[in-house]
């Protein structure tokens, strides 16, 4: 029992303490905490600029959610396909973004991806483009780059299900007479689904809430919440308001992750859950 | 029992000089094989006796390092899993426990795009011909062993196969349903007229399937022939010993029919033993094959270790002077005195006729001499 004394003690005031204030806060009327009300939050949702910040931060996460996973299962079918020498090096690939420094990986990207960056002057070199193309500071450099760091923690669940998937059953599926496509689709695809929900919940919310990767690849011209967030809190010095927005996303983010969680354990039939 | 036998819808097949190889690891030798349509074959051996690496080469799993494959004299080796018409049938069935029963039965026919009524149809006559119709609707996992493996055939059936291949189906199943789905599998498949191959290390299994036996041992095939010709004349002392049970008796060869046991006496074998005087051999003799007797010429003593009653049949054991085990069985009728452990008794073969004659293996011999020493 008193280990874990220390430990709560430690959460509460980490953790709980924290939300509380974050709520407390949230219900001031103005930045200058005159009056409790639930004006910051009529004042989100009245604001159609910070509605459309709220959902294409969501979104940028399901993309990039999406975008993993379709690059999970070639990696982890080539994975379960390998024998031991190239499991431990496909590991070893995975978990590289993982042992990088966020603020190195992101960087890495401006330079790969940047007006002068590897990229521009490969193809400008190739005589591929006529003029360097705006990778950097666009939405779809920030998918890219986000999608690489948060790969593995797609690939890991995903490589996780396939490796449980008994082989007798993608054998049996091919003794009946089904394709390559259709056995990945009827039986490999249904069979890891618990694995590829876990994934895609994981890098759903890591990649709606990347402060770091968001705001330097993003450049600061595409707004979401995290820098909305920081913006209206240090920037602005609303505190109220930035609190209020701190729990809107953070509500819609958990909200989406339980309402997912919720529906496969209902329409996931006869597979265990991982 | 006369089954009704449809008229024979199989593939023949050949295996000539089939060889598979593991790296370093030889899994198949020289495996040659001739299966008739229809006919319903065992491949009975040990484990990593070749017998799955066989069955995989069939199927089309893997591609052998040598030799041919044939369906109906048709060279196949070229031709993917997917596109053979085989039905496999797995140990542990491998439905797909996310589809119903239906749709496992279906899958094999909506993998060839048939048109749904024709599936529906289809699914429908196999369900009922497994004796699942009831269960249609439910998951693979709501279904006991028994009731899973008649889905799993009716999956494999549903594409009308030219071949089926059983990979140790019974092992999940309790014994006392074992015989059962036996009889009952069998009795499918010879309905169906399919060409069927079952995979088992389980001798039993084998003995009440097949009508032929293929022995595997150490990759090689080491007899083909009946159930009943591989119980009664095994062809080496592996197969004697791995099929039923039997007594081995160590000897010598002292005249062109009679060998000197071991155990003490000498016997007449009543036909010539075809090999030199002074050869240690193994005689075979199968448990009912030998009784209790009176002291005489050619009795073997024994002193008896222990009695077990096996339900029909009850087995005495018993050990000879020379420390060989064995085992008489006989009917449990009444009015047979126990024989009691400790006691000495005298055992006779009771036709010499059945008695199997092998050469005792080199690594027996020099065990066997530093003991008569």
């Amino acid at each position: 029992m008193l280990p874990v004394v220390p430990l709560a003690a430690l959460f509460f005031a980490a953790f709980v303490l924290p939300l509380i204030a974050l709520v407390a806060i949230s219900l001031f009327r103005n930045a200058q905490f005159a009056e409790l009300s639930l004006a910051q939050y009529l004042r989100f949702f009245s604001d159609p600029f910070s509605i459309k910040v709220l959902t294409d931060t969501l979104w940028l996460g399901a993309e990039v959610a999406l975008a993993t996973l379709i690059l999970a299962y070639p990696l982890a079918l080539v994975y379960v396909a390998s024998g031991p020498f190239m499991r431990t090096l496909i590991t070893f690939l995975i978990m590289l973004p993982l042992l990088t420094s966020t603020v190195v990986r992101t960087f890495a990207w401006i330079v790969i991806l940047g007006r002068d960056g590897i990229v521009n002057s490969a193809m400008l070199s190739l005589g591929l483009w006529q003029a360097p193309a705006r990778l950097l500071y666009s939405w779809e450099g920030m998918v890219l780059a986000l999608t690489q760091i948060q790969l593995p923690l797609m690939a890991l669940p995903v490589i996780n299900s396939l490796l449980r998937l008994d082989g007798n059953l993608t054998r049996a599926a091919e003794g009946l007479g089904a394709s390559r496509a259709r056995i990945f689709i009827t039986v490999i695809l249904p069979l890891t689904l618990p694995g590829a929900i876990a994934g895609w919940l994981l890098v759903f919310a890591a990649a709606a809430t990347a402060f770091i990767t968001q705001t330097l690849v993003g450049g600061g011209r595409i707004i979401l919440m995290p820098s909305y967030i920081y913006q209206q809190a240090v920037g602005v010095q609303d505190w109220p308001f930035s609190a209020a927005l701190s729990l809107i996303f953070t509500l819609a983010v958990t909200g989406i992750v339980f309402a997912i969680g919720a529906l496969s354990r209902r329409y996931v039939r006869g597979v265990d859950a991982a | 029992m006369e089954l009704a036998l449809s008229d024979v819808r199989g593939h023949s097949l050949d295996l000539k000089g089939i060889g598979h190889a593991f790296g370093a690891t030889v899994a198949l030798d020289e495996i040659d094989l001739t299966v008739a349509a229809g006919e319903l074959i065992a491949l009975l051996g040990p484990s990593g006796c070749g017998k799955t690496t066989m069955l995989q080469i069939i199927a089309g799993f893997l591609r052998p390092s040598r030799g041919e494959v044939r369906f109906d004299g048709a060279r196949v080796e070229h031709i993917p899993a997917n596109r053979r018409r085989i039905g496999m049938v797995f140990q542990n069935y491998a439905l797909f426990p996310h589809l119903t029963v239906f749709e496992n039965v279906a899958y094999g026919l909506r993998a060839r795009k048939r048109p749904n009524a024709e599936v529906a149809a289809k699914v429908e006559q196999m369900l009922g011909l497994a004796q699942m119709a009831a269960f249609a609707r439910r998951l693979p996992g709501e279904l006991s062993g028994g009731q899973q493996q008649r889905v799993a055939l009716a999956r494999a059936l549903a594409i009308d196969p030219g071949l089926v291949l059983l990979d140790e189906p019974f092992s999940a199943l309790d014994k006392n349903l074992r015989l059962d789905m036996q009889i009952e599998i069998k009795s499918l498949l010879k309905t169906f007229g399919v060409t069927s191959i079952i995979v088992t290390h389980d001798q039993e299994e084998a003995l009440s399937m097949a009508d032929r036996i293929v022995v595997l041992n150490k990759g090689r095939i080491e007899q083909i022939d009946s159930p009943d010709a591989l119980y009664d004349r095994p062809a080496s002392l592996f197969i004697s010993s791995f099929i039923g049970h039997t007594n081995l008796l160590r000897g010598t060869v002292t005249d062109a029919d009679r060998v000197q046991l071991d155990a003490g006496p000498e016997i007449d074998l009543g036909r010539s033993v075809q090999r030199r005087r002074g050869t240690p051999v193994t005689l075979s003799v199968r448990p009912e094959n030998i009784a209790f007797g009176a002291e005489r010429p050619g009795a073997i003593p024994v002193t008896i270790r222990a009695t077990v009653p096996l339900g029909a049949v009850s087995v005495t054991e018993g050990v000879t002077a020379s420390g060989e085990a064995v085992k008489v069985s006989r009917a449990r009728a009444a009015g047979i005195a126990k024989a009691q452990a400790g006691d000495t008794a005298w055992l006779a073969i009771s036709d010499v006729s059945r008695v199997s004659i092998f050469s005792t293996p080199i690594d027996d011999v020099s065990k066997h001499q530093q003991r008569s020493v």
